[in-house]
C-alpha cells in the first residue's frame, strides 16, 4: 500500500520553500530539450506552468479540451487576484496571507503549502503586469486594490469585474509565445480519458481528438494535471459548463489518492434558479459585498416590493449576526446564514429561494457613477439575465455550488501518490482547506504554474535525464487505450432512450439536496442509494445517438456524467466519514449553540486521502495528520 | 411561444450542408438562446437523430466559445451580447428564426454551426505577447501607469476572441481582432519594446491566413458583443505605420 508522505521539508516555516530551493535537484538547459512533460489544462495553472516550462527548455505538450487555451474555465473569474504587497499600508504581510487563509480554510490545510502560496503571490502579480496585464489603477499611477471576503485588509487585484479573463489571457500570452518559440505544442479539442503508468511511473496520457473521434496515444517523462474543479457534479453551477472530473477521475483510478472530495464551496451570491430550463448559475461577485448588503424581510408574510419595505423591516442578517465581518463574511458562513433565512421562510422570490443584495445606500453616498465604475458589467449582466435593473431594485441572490477544495492529494512538491503525475491549480486539494477565501484560487493557480511547479517538477526529472523519449507502444498504452474504448463502446451500447443531460440533471439535484450546503448522516446514505440507482439506470438507458468517430457531443457528455457517478459516491462517503463540521462541509450533527460549524479537532484534524480499489469496492482511507506549529487553533469567528 | 428554426446542418468539414427546418412550441420567454438549443436537441436525441452542434462552455459572455449567426447577425439581433447572453424574450411568438454558422474563408466549419477559429490564435502566436520570462518582472509599482491608460488598455484588451467581427465583416477582416491586441500593448510602457515587431509580424500573419482587407464598413463594432471599438484599428494604422517608417526589419 502507497504510504502517505507530504515530503514538507524541514525547518522554519518562513524558511520551508527557499530551503526546498536551495536543495532541489536541477536539470542542466542541454538535458531538457530531451526531456517531454504533458500539461493538461490551459486555465491559469496549465498555461502559467506551460509557458514557463517551455521557456525553461523543455518540450511541452499541452492538451484542453476548448478550441483555444485562451477559453479555459479561468476566463470566467471576476472577482479578483490575492497578493500580500501591503500597497494599502493597512497591516498586510506574508504571514497574515497565510494566516486568513489558514483560518478561512477552518484549519484543514497544510500550513507549509499556504505559506508557500502566499510567500510567492506578489511574484505572480509581478510577472502578470509585466506581460501587460490592465489590472485597475489609481489616479497616481499605481495598483489599486478592494477587499474581499474573511479578511480586513484590501490585497486584491482587479480588472474590473473580468480579473479572471485578463490573468488568463496574460498567461495564455505566454503560451502563444511558446508556441511561437517552439518550445510548447498545443493539442486542444482533446479529452484526455487516461493516465498512462509505466513501471509505477506517469508516462503519458490517452485522449480522444473531440473533432475526429480518434484515440491517440501520447508519451512524456512526466504528466501534469491542471484540470480544474468539479463543481460541475451539481449540473447547476458557477462554472463552465463543460468543467469535469474525468481527467482527475481517471488518475484517482490508476492509483492517485483524492484529497477531502466532499470539501466544495457553495458561493452565497449566484443568481437564483430562475426556470426549469436554467443551465448556468451566473455568480455575481462576491465584490459587490464590499458596497451590497444584504437583508430579508423581517417579517415572513411581507410581500411588498423591496423598494417599499422601509429599513426597519428590514433584516440585515449578516450584519446583525456577525458585526465584525458584516457583509463580508467568509463565503461558507455567508452561504449557511442565507440558507438559514430561507428555510425559515424569510426567502424571497417566486420560489422563496433567495435574498435581497442592495446597492440603495452605496449609490446613494457614492453615486451612480462611481458604482457603475465598479461594476458596471456585472449589473449589466444581471440585468440582461434577469430582465431586472440593480441601480433601481436590489438584486436576487442564492447560493451555488462553486468550487472544490477537494481534488487529487499532492504532496509539498505537487505530486501526486503516482510518481511523476502532478496536479496544480484547482485540481489538487492543497491551499485551501475546508473553504477558500475570495481571490486566492486565481492566486494559487499562478503560482503554482510559475514558480512552484517548474521547481518541484525539474527536482523530479532531475533523475529522468536518462530516460530516452517514452515509446507510445508500450503494453501500458495499449491496455489505457483499450480501456478508453471499451468503455466507449460500452456506452454507445447501451441505446436507451435518455438524454445523458437529464441523468446529470437529476445526479445534481441529489448531490446539492444530500450532499451540498448541508450534510447529516440519514441523507447521505440516502444519497448514496440514490446515486447507485441512477447510475444503474444510466447503464440501462442513455442514448447517445451517431458514432464514435466524429464530432459527437452526447458522446462526450455521457462518459464526463459516466465519470461523476463515481466521484459523487466518493463525495458522499467522505462526508459520511467526517463527522465534524468544518468551512464549506457543515455536518448537522455537529453545530455550535448558535448554529456555526463545530470542528472537532482531536479526531478530525487530518487530510482525508482516499485510494481507489476497484469499481465495486469500498475505497479505502488515508489519513495526512495535520500538525499545527505556527498557528493556534481557534473557532474560527466572524463577530 | 412557437418558433420555426431554420438550422444549417452539415456532417463534416468535407460534405456538404444544407438547412434543416424544426418547429417547436413550447419556448419559454425566460430561456437563453442556448438553453432552447439544449432542448431541441433533447428532443432529437431522444428521437435518435444527431442533435445540433454548437460551441458554449461558460454561458456567461466571456469565454468567447460560442457565436452563432442568427437572422443574419453574430450573437443574433441584441446589441452587446453573446449568444449565450441572448433570451428568448427578443423573439416574438410565431417568428422564424435562421441559424448559421460564422461564414468566413478562415473560419473552415467542422461540424453544423462549429468552426475552426483558430486562425485568430496563429495571429497571436505571431506576436500577441510581451516577451518576459517569468520571475523576470521588475517590483509592479516602480512603473506608474496613468489610469487613463490603463483603463483604455483595459477596454481594448476584453476582447473575447469569438470572432463575431469577422463574421460580421464583407471581406472576412481581423482588424477588429489584431488591432485589439496591438492597442492593449501599446498603451502600455511594458509593450513599447516590441511594438514595431509585433504589430508588423501580426498584420502579415493576418494577411497571410487568409482575412479580408478593412473598408471601412464598420460592421464589426456594431455586432462585437464587447464593445471594442473601432479607434483601435486606426491606432494600428498609426503603430504599423510608425514600424514601416522606421524600417523595422524583423517580420
Ligand atoms: C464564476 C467564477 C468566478 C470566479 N472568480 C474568482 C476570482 O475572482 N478569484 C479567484 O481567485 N478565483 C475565482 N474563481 C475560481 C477560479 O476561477 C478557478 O478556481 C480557477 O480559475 C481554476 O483554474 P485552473 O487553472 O485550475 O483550471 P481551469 O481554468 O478550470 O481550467 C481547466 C483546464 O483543463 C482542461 N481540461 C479539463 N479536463 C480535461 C480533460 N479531461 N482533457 C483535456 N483537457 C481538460 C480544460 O480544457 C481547461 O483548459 C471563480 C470561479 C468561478 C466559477
Ligand atoms: S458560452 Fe462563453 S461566451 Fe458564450
Amino acid at each position: 500500500m502507497t504510504k502517505l508522505d507530504s515530503k514538507i521539508p524541514q525547518g522554519p516555516l518562513a524558511e520551508k520553500w527557499t530551503h526546498y530551493k536551495e536543495h532541489a535537484r536541477l536539470v542542466n538547459p542541454a538535458n531538457r530539450k530531451k526531456l517531454d512533460i504533458i500539461v493538461v489544462g490551459t486555465g491559469i495553472a496549465g498555461s502559467s506552468a506551460a509557458a514557463t516550462l517551455g521557456e525553461m527548455g523543455y518540450n511541452v505538450k499541452v492538451f484542453c479540451y476548448q478550441d483555444m487555451p485562451r477559453r479555459a474555465h479561468s476566463v470566467a473569474a471576476q472577482g479578483g487576484i490575492n497578493a500580500a504587497k501591503n500597497y494599502k499600508n493597512d497591516g498586510d504581510s506574508v504571514f497574515r496571507l497565510f494566516y486568513d487563509m489558514i483560518k478561512g480554510g477552518d484549519y484543514r490545510s497544510r500550513e507549509a503549502n499556504v505559506y508557500r502560496a502566499a510567500e510567492v503571490s506578489n511574484a505572480s502579480i509581478d510577472q502578470l503586469v509585466a506581460q501587460g496585464v490592465p489590472f485597475a489603477r489609481e489616479y497616481g499611477g499605481t495598483l489599486a486594490n478592494r477587499s474581499f471576503g474573511g479578511v480586513q485588509v484590501s490585497r486584491t487585484f482587479y480588472a474590473q469585474g473580468q480579473t479572471g479573463q485578463q490573468v488568463l489571457l496574460g498567461c495564455y500570452s505566454g503560451l502563444c509565445r511558446q508556441v511561437d518559440l517552439g518550445t510548447v505544442t498545443m493539442y486542444p479539442r482533446r479529452d484526455v480519458l487516461d493516465i498512462v503508468v509505466i513501471d509505477g511511473k506517469a508516462r503519458g496520457v490517452v485522449a480522444r481528438n473531440l473533432v475526429t473521434g480518434v484515440i491517440e496515444r501520447h508519451a512524456a517523462h512526466a504528466v501534469v494535471l491542471a484540470t480544474g474543479g468539479y463543481g460541475t457534479i451539481y449540473y447547476l453551477s458557477t462554472l463552465a459548463v463543460n468543467s469535469n472530473a474525468t481527467a482527475a477521475w481517471a488518475a484517482y483510478k490508476r492509483g492517485a489518492f483524492f484529497g477531502n472530495p466532499s470539501f466544495v464551496q457553495i458561493h452565497p451570491t449566484s443568481l437564483p434558479v430562475l426556470n426549469e430550463y436554467q443551465s448556468k448559475l451566473t455568480l455575481m461577485s462576491e465584490s459587490l459585498r464590499n458596497d451590497g448588503r444584504i437583508w430579508v424581510p423581517k417579517d415572513k408574510e411581507d410581500k411588498r416590493h423591496p423598494n417599499h419595505i422601509p429599513e426597519e423591516d428590514r433584516d440585515y442578517y449578516l450584519e446583525r449576526r456577525y458585526p465584525a465581518y458584516g457583509n463580508l463574511v467568509p463565503r461558507d458562513v455567508g452561504s449557511r446564514a442565507a440558507k438559514e433565512r430561507c428555510d425559515a421562510g424569510y426567502g424571497v422570490g417566486p420560489t422563496g429561494l433567495s435574498v435581497y443584495l442592495d446597492f440603495k445606500d452605496a449609490i446613494q453616498k457614492q453615486g451612480k457613477k462611481a458604482i457603475a465604475a465598479k461594476y458596471g458589467n456585472l449589473f449589466e449582466l444581471y440585468h440582461r439575465v434577469t430582465g431586472s435593473d440593480p441601480y433601481e431594485e436590489p438584486m436576487r441572490i442564492y447560493p451555488a455550488g462553486h468550487y472544490t477544495m477537494g481534488g487529487l492529494w499532492v504532496d509539498y512538491g505537487l505530486m501526486t501518490t503516482i510518481n511523476g503525475l502532478f496536479a496544480i491549480g484547482e485540481s489538487n486539494f492543497s491551499d485551501h482547506g475546508a473553504n477558500r477565501l475570495g481571490a486566492s484560487s486565481l492566486m494559487q493557480c499562478a503560482g503554482d504554474g510559475y514558480f512552484i511547479l517548474p521547481y518541484t517538477l525539474s527536482d523530479y526529472l532531475a533523475a529522468e535525464i536518462r530516460t530516452p523519449h517514452i515509446a507510445t507502444d508500450d503494453k501500458a498504452f495499449e491496455e489505457a487505450e483499450k480501456n478508453v474504448t471499451g468503455r466507449i463502446d460500452k456506452l454507445m451500447k447501451v441505446n436507451g432512450r435518455k438524454t445523458a443531460l437529464s441523468f446529470h440533471k437529476r445526479l445534481g439535484n441529489i448531490m446539492w439536496n444530500h450532499c451540498g450546503m448541508a450534510r447529516n448522516e440519514e441523507g447521505l446514505k440516502k444519497a448514496y442509494d440514490m446515486v447507485e440507482e441512477l447510475e444503474k439506470e444510466f447503464w440501462k438507458d442513455v442514448r447517445i445517438p451517431g458514432t464514435p468517430n466524429e464530432l459527437n457531443q452526447e458522446l462526450e457528455k455521457a462518459i464526463r456524467i459516466a465519470d461523476f457517478f463515481g466521484l459523487a459516491k466518493l463525495m458522499i462517503t467522505d462526508a459520511l466519514d467526517r463527522k465534524e463540521s468544518c468551512g464549506a462541509h457543515f455536518r448537522e450533527e455537529s453545530q455550535t449553540g448558535s448554529g456555526e460549524a463545530q470542528r472537532i479537532d482531536s479526531t478530525y484534524s487530518y487530510v482525508a486521502a482516499w485510494e481507489y480499489t476497484d469499481e465495486a469496492g469500498t475505497p479505502v482511507l488515508h489519513k495526512e495528520p495535520l500538525v499545527f506549529e505556527n498557528v493556534e487553533l481557534k473557532e474560527r469567528s466572524y463577530k | 411561444m412557437k418558433l420555426r428554426l431554420k438550422i444549417w446542418r452539415q456532417p463534416n468539414a468535407t460534405e456538404k450542408g444544407k438547412f434543416a427546418t424544426y418547429d417547436m412550441d413550447n419556448v419559454s420567454p425566460e430561456m437563453s438562446f442556448l438553453e432552447m438549443l439544449d432542448s431541441l436537441n433533447g428532443t432529437l436525441v431522444e428521437k435518435g437523430e444527431m442533435p445540433v452542434a454548437f460551441e458554449h462552455d461558460c454561458r456567461e459572455g466571456i469565454c468567447g466559445s460560442c457565436g452563432l449567426y442568427i437572422n443574419g447577425h453574430p450573437h443574433g439581433p441584441q446589441k452587446l451580447a453573446t449568444t449565450c447572453h441572448l433570451y428568448m424574450r427578443v423573439f416574438r411568438d410565431g417568428q422564424t428564426i435562421v441559424v448559421e454558422p460564422w461564414r468566413a474563408r478562415p473560419f473552415p466549419v467542422i461540424r453544423d454551426l462549429i468552426v475552426d477559429r483558430t486562425s485568430l490564435e496563429k495571429i497571436l502566436v505571431a506576436g500577441g505577447y510581451i516577451s518576459v520570462d517569468t520571475g523576470q518582472a521588475a517590483e509592479s509599482n516602480t512603473t506608474k501607469i496613468q489610469k487613463e491608460n490603463a483603463d483604455e488598455s483595459y477596454d481594448s484588451a476584453v476582447c473575447i476572441g469569438c470572432g463575431a467581427c469577422v463574421a460580421a465583416c464583407k471581406n472576412a477582416s481581423a482588424m477588429l481582432f489584431v488591432s485589439a491586441k496591438v492597442s492593449q500593448f501599446a498603451l502600455l510602457p511594458q509593450g513599447k519594446v516590441e511594438a514595431k515587431r509585433r504589430v508588423q509580424r501580426m498584420v502579415a500573419r493576418m494577411d497571410e491566413l487568409g482575412f479580408g482587407n478593412c473598408t471601412n464598413s464598420y460592421a464589426c463594432e456594431a455586432e462585437c458583443p464587447k464593445g471594442i471599438k473601432i479607434t483601435n484599428i486606426a491606432r494600428m494604422n498609426r503603430e504599423f505605420w510608425k514600424a514601416k517608417v522606421c524600417g523595422q526589419k524583423t517580420v
